[in-house]
């Protein structure tokens, strides 16, 4: 529950760090990366053929000192158009390696930041948003291809384009290139100012975005409470107040961009006028040709590209940068509750015993939740955990399970740490049903196989009658082929919880640990449950959760809580005779619930 | 395919008009911006030739430089060039206030939408699609605003170019009548050839963004099960899926992108060739040649505005249907013109004959008769699944039965004008909505009312507590949907809003089930003696809850099966019995097996 992301950006801020350690993960974007430059070196080498070849029409063809030579005009004139003709080419490997190069390398990442996701703790997961997560898996990703793919190149061409623009006006005419480079020089030193000014912009715009998804969702997630307490002038108000502002931030961001990319335009202008002017003084002195002068003209265009994408594809990087980040973050957090994988062991089914030695816990920078709980549970026995709110009887489910490991102390099962157990066995004989049953956006049948791939339509109605719910799933509208609705919302919320629990029931645990995985069921169908629940797993051990104390009542052994500590435990009959905790509990439910 | 492409284009030329429709002064004078650039596009050909034949030949031809003229030239490229990144910047500026404005304008229409359309609406659409109708939908339908006034202002531009290129040379111009059809020709190939990966890179995209919603949505029972292998399994098909069709697109942009800069350069190489020919003989002056060749340079990449918008059609079509579907959608809740009685005091219910059902044929509610007298406190007792929260949802209109009635104090529900419901009802949800507000707001929603009050209704919610240990207090706030508290945290605030208006009718359904009993103990108790003027319905599971009753209605298979006080259901109704006795009929089987057991240990001992 605690509010603050323990998900970081990547460590090491810097943008050369992400972009090192990002292609590192990502080997597919650099393999064969020698040819793509190689190509792409030719494809922007191509941009120069119309300029050269306005030069030598003019130079050496019109103006030919020993005459008109119209003969080399045509050579050289195919020559060039041999030239477009290989930049085209060249141009179309290129593109198609960068994007297959991106395409697989991102894809890589994605799986893998994927994979870490579910391999980070519950605590860790809880502390982050679901849609933050899941942005750095999609759109964060995405950012990084446009980047490569658009920006990316874009960038890389004009950078060259611009080199071997200065290469061939050099060689035409120093002065005039000097002259050229000194028009645009600011303007280049200014997209720096320019694009941070623009990021601002666009982070004032996306934060808007978050606004504006936030109020529209009230619309939608909390349409009944809107409707129930008539209150949609309020939220209209407030969805129409993010919408503008996200509508004047947006139309600010672009008026800045506007601004920038157009002065690329007028800096050509004054280029262009200014090399009319010097180059007719330099022809007058006899310093260049006529031809290589008309060239320049050609020549400064090639200027103008990049001065108009250039803010934006700064942005862009650095956007991209930043979604890098993010999405090295997620694998730079290390998955606290780690599976040890290969090194593990491996446990045999059957009975299973359960110790708690000396264990405590506490959130990061928490308090300290569970006290040093120290205790054992023999095979086969069923135990219910009590508590009031807050009492830590989760804590404990949640080490049981080792969805968290303890601060202090260790959990063993069978004599093995926890620690120390491969997830695949580990999941195999221990499963737990927590609270909130979440279901997929699928069938029934669906569902229930969750738990175990390869059970057959029979094996599932077998569950169903084994738990007694063969009755509520015939009354569903296509039984197992039922539709369940997004997070299985078409079902009410006491359905879902059957539904979670008949999926535990099929995975066949070794020890079943059930955290008020009834608490919205009614309570003839919780019981039927419960006595199912034991009447097929004597072999099994069950460790329940609940607030409800019929639960308590036909356990084995009851263990309390209270605020951390584990202060009461023994059969319900001896410990609601002893007038401690628990008994002060039961009466209280007893005059509740009975 | 070409009937749906055709149908594609006209559609989406319907949504440029009525984009026009809406924003016709600001998308006005971003043509009017765009035709600008791209006069000043051609003129600045026309500049450069004029100074090639009158500036730049004669001072390389004499030797001298006659300065008036050499300035002329100068401020002529210096003010075609100030026009035309004037006329960009407007273009830019203005496109995007009409992008943008119409995207504001029609999420206002969509939201309002979603505050109107009832909730049987809402239940036939899934949360991701009404939120991305509302965003992404909205966006794509205006996608290709942004690049309009551009390519409108292009086709100025082609036209003048056309007129400029005649005037100069015929002959020439030929050479530009060729390049600009097969430019346009070649782009819309291009955009032909695109727009099917390009649409399924797109839903592929909104595909592995589902899976990872849901996946992490799931992440416990993910690990809880030891599934993350298969997750991950199913991101990899869509995400590699993804990555084959971006290739795909990458694949033609590759080779239409090179070609369509390539069309230009060969035709300055054939003016070139045409060209030098004829200013040898002296039937053409370099000027000319120089402007043309020019001028098929620097109007290339703006020709390419109008594949721009041709691109963004397929996209903005589809979300242009889907943000139609909203905005047509006519279900409505039709409210009358009726007004409850300004009475204070509890309301008289009734539900008369009342059917519901989700699915058709599956009746949820079959035919229900209730009555219940101002004042009294109704318990509904039910098992999982048998419409108890259905019926909560029917007595405060969230939803109007198939057949029957709900009445309040004689006026049918659907009687009353918009609010009179809420104003007279509070229905307390057992998964209660919070919203990202501060507490005072989620207490009050907006209704002035003197912090004293809210105090109060937080008191009575045993809610005063925790949310004076929040830091802040009634101003702290509270994140999205309420994640910084607890399950029973939550229901107690939204208990607290519903006291708070001191409801004539209050509906609670299973409204504390997350509350510790202890708490919903004190709850209970300060609901009694609070003596609330309202009437009460409450639907749980509880014996406390019950007990707070003056009746109890005990529902199975949609029907209203016994009703009496407990005691009297207790004897009379067997199903009502079992279960509510459930727990105790548990413990003494319990017992007696032990007892059982206990005694065939003894009798072998």
């Amino acid at each position: 529950m605690s509010a603050t992301s323990k998900l970081g950006e990547a460590t090491d801020g810097s943008a050369w760090n992400t972009l090192r350690r990002g292609l590192a993960l990502s080997p597919e974007i650099t393999q064969g990366l020698a040819l793509t430059l190689v190509l792409a070196a030719v494809a922007t080498a191509g941009r120069v053929v119309v300029p050269i070849a306005i030069q030598q029409t003019i130079d050496s063809g019109v103006n030919a000192p020993g005459g008109p030579d119209i003969a080399y005009v045509r050579w050289m004139l195919l020559l060039a158009a041999v030239g477009v003709a290989v930049t085209v080419a060249a141009a179309y490997f290129m593109n198609v390696r960068v994007f297959r190069a991106s395409e697989s390398g991102l894809a890589t990442l994605r799986i893998k930041a994927f994979r870490h996701v579910h391999d980070l703790s519950v605590l860790t997961q809880d502390t982050e948003r679901r849609g933050s997560l899941v942005s750095r898996v999609t759109s964060d990703v995405d950012t990084i291809s446009r980047f490569v793919q658009w920006g990316g190149l874009i960038m890389l061409v004009s950078i060259g384009q611009l080199m071997v623009a200065t290469v061939i006006m050099t060689i035409y005419s120093w002065q005039l290139t000097i002259l050229v480079w000194i028009c645009f020089l600011p303007l280049f030193l200014a997209l720096r100012y320019f694009q941070r000014k623009l990021s601002a912009a666009y982070l004032v715009v996306r934060e808007r975005v978050g606004a504006m998804l936030g109020a529209i969702s009230e619309s939608v997630v909390g349409a009944q409470a809107v409707r129930a307490y008539a209150v949609e002038a309020r939220t209209q108000q407030r969805i129409d107040d993010t919408v503008s502002a996200h509508r004047d931030a947006a139309i600010r961001a672009h008026k800045l961009a506007s601004g920038a990319s157009s002065t690329g335009e007028l800096v050509a202008g004054f280029a262009n006028a200014a090399v009319v002017v010097v180059g007719v003084l330099l022809g007058v002195a006899g310093d260049i040709t006529l031809g290589r002068l008309v060239a320049f003209l050609f020549l400064v265009t090639l200027f103008i590209a990049p001065v108009q994408v250039g803010t934006e594809v700064l942005s862009e990087a650095q956007n991209a940068i930043a979604g890098w980040k993010r999405v090295l973050g997620i694998l730079d957090t290390p998955a606290d509750v780690a599976d040890p994988g290969e090194d593990g062991a491996e446990l045999p089914r059957g009975p299973v015993s359960v110790r708690f030695e000396r264990v405590s816990y506490a959130y990061p920078n928490g308090p300290t939740v569970l006290h040093d709980v120290d205790v054992s549970i023999a095979p086969r026995t069923r135990v219910a955990v009590v508590g009031e709110t807050g009492s830590g009887k989760t804590t404990f489910a949640k080490l049981l399970t080792r969805l968290m490991d303890p601060v202090s102390g260790r959990v063993v099962l069978d004599d093995v740490d926890l620690r120390d157990i491969r997830f695949a066995s580990l999941r195999e004989r221990v499963v737990m049903v927590p609270q909130e049953g979440f279901l997929f956006d699928d069938t029934l049948a669906a569902n229930l196989r969750y738990a175990r791939p390869e059970a057959t339509d029979d094996d599932l109605r077998r569950a169903l009658a084994d738990l007694g719910l063969d009755d509520w799933a015939k009354s569903l509208p296509a039984e197992l082929s039922t539709q369940v609705g997004q997070r299985g919302e078409s079902l009410s919320a006491g359905e879902r919880q059957l539904v979670a629990l008949a999926r535990a029931y099929l995975a066949d645990p070794d020890l079943l640990v059930l955290d008020e995985a009834t608490s919205a069921v009614d309570p003839a169908t919780e019981v039927r449950l419960a006595r199912a629940l034991e009447g097929v797993s004597r072999g099994r051990t069950s460790v329940t959760i609940a607030h409800r104390l019929s639960t308590a009542e036909a356990a084995d052994e009851v263990f309390v809580f209270d605020r951390g500590h584990l202060v009461e435990r023994g059969p319900h009959a001896q410990l609601a005779a002893a007038g401690g905790v628990y008994a002060e509990l039961h009466s209280a439910w007893v005059t509740q619930a009975r | 395919m070409r009937d749906e492409r055709q149908a594609t284009l006209r559609e989406g030329l319907r949504v440029l008009r009525r984009a026009l429709r809406d924003e016709p002064r600001i998308l006005g004078i971003a043509i009017g911006g765009s035709a600008v650039y791209g006069i000043m596009t051609v003129a600045s050909a026309e500049v450069i030739g004029w100074a090639t034949d009158n500036v730049i030949v004669p001072a390389f031809g004499e030797g001298d430089a006659a300065a008036g003229a050499l300035a002329v030239a100068a401020l002529a490229i210096i003010l075609t060039a100030l026009l035309k990144s004037a006329g960009m910047a407007v273009r830019r500026y203005f496109a995007a206030i009409g992008q943008y404005r119409l995207q504001a304008r029609y999420r206002y229409r969509v939201s309002r939408q979603y505050l109107r359309l009832p909730l049987s609406w809402h239940h036939r659409h899934s949360t991701g699609t009404l939120l991305s109708n509302a965003n992404a939908d909205v966006e794509s339908s205006f996608f290709p605003i942004a690049p309009l006034p551009f390519a409108l202002g292009v086709v100025v531009m082609l036209a003048f170019a056309l007129v400029s290129m005649f005037l100069a040379d015929p002959l020439l111009a030929l050479v530009g009548t060729l390049v600009f059809p097969a430019i346009l020709l070649l782009n819309f190939v291009y955009q032909r050839r695109l727009s099917p990966p390009a649409t399924r890179s797109q839903a592929l995209r909104a595909d592995l963004s589902a899976v990872a919603h849901e996946s992490f949505d799931g992440a416990t029972v993910v690990k809880a099960m030891g599934r993350e292998a298969d997750e991950t399994r199913r991101f990899a098909v869509v995400a590699n899926d993804l990555r084959d069709a971006n290739v795909q697109v990458g694949r033609i942009r590759g080779a239409f992108d090179p070609a369509l800069e390539a069309l230009p350069n060969l035709g300055v190489l054939a003016v070139l060739l045409i060209g030098s020919t004829r200013v040898v003989n002296g039937s053409l002056e370099a000027g000319t040649l120089v402007q043309i060749s020019y001028l098929l340079t620097v109007t290339a990449f703006p020709i390419r505005a109008i594949g721009f918008v041709l691109g963004e059609l397929p996209r903005a079509v589809v979300g242009w249907r889907r943000v139609s579907a909203v905005l047509d959608a006519s279900d409505s809740l039709s409210y009358g013109p009726k007004r409850l009685p300004a009475a204070d005091g509890p309301a008289h219910v009734g539900v008369h004959d009342v059917s519901y059902s989700y699915v058709d044929d599956t009746p949820v509610l079959d035919d229900i008769t209730l009555d219940v007298a101002p004042g009294r406190t109704v318990a509904v007792v039910g098992s999982t699944g048998s419409g108890k929260s259905t019926l909560a949802g029917l007595l405060v209109r969230l939803v109007d039965p198939a057949s029957g009635a709900i009445v309040i104090d004689g006026a049918d529900l659907r009687d009353l004008e918009h609010g009179e419901v809420a104003r007279a009802v509070a229905l307390v949800f057992q998964q209660p909505f919070i919203f990202e507000d501060p507490v005072r707001d989620n207490v009050t929603l907006g209704r002035a009312m003197p912090d004293e009050h809210v105090w109060a209704a937080l008191r009575l919610a045993q809610a005063d507590g925790f949310v004076a240990e929040l830091d802040g207090g009634l101003d702290a706030p509270i994140g999205e949907r309420g994640a910084t508290l607890s399950g029973g945290q939550r229901q107690r605030l939204a208990l607290a809003r519903a006291l708070a208006r001191e409801p004539r009718l209050l509906v609670l359904d299973d409204a504390t089930s997350a509350v510790d009993p202890e708490v919903e103990r004190r709850i209970l108790a300060g609901l009694r003696e609070a003596s609330l003027p309202s009437t009460v319905v409450v639907v749980a599971y509880r014996r406390a809850t019950i007990a707070l009753a003056d009746e109890v209605v005990y529902v199975a298979d949609g029907r209203v099966a016994a009703r009496g006080s407990h005691t009297e259901l207790l004897r009379d109704s067997p199903g009502y019995a079992e279960l509510i006795t459930a727990y105790e009929r548990d413990a003494a089987d319990r017992a007696a097996a032990d007892h059982e057991a206990a005694r065939h240990l003894g009798d072998r001992a």
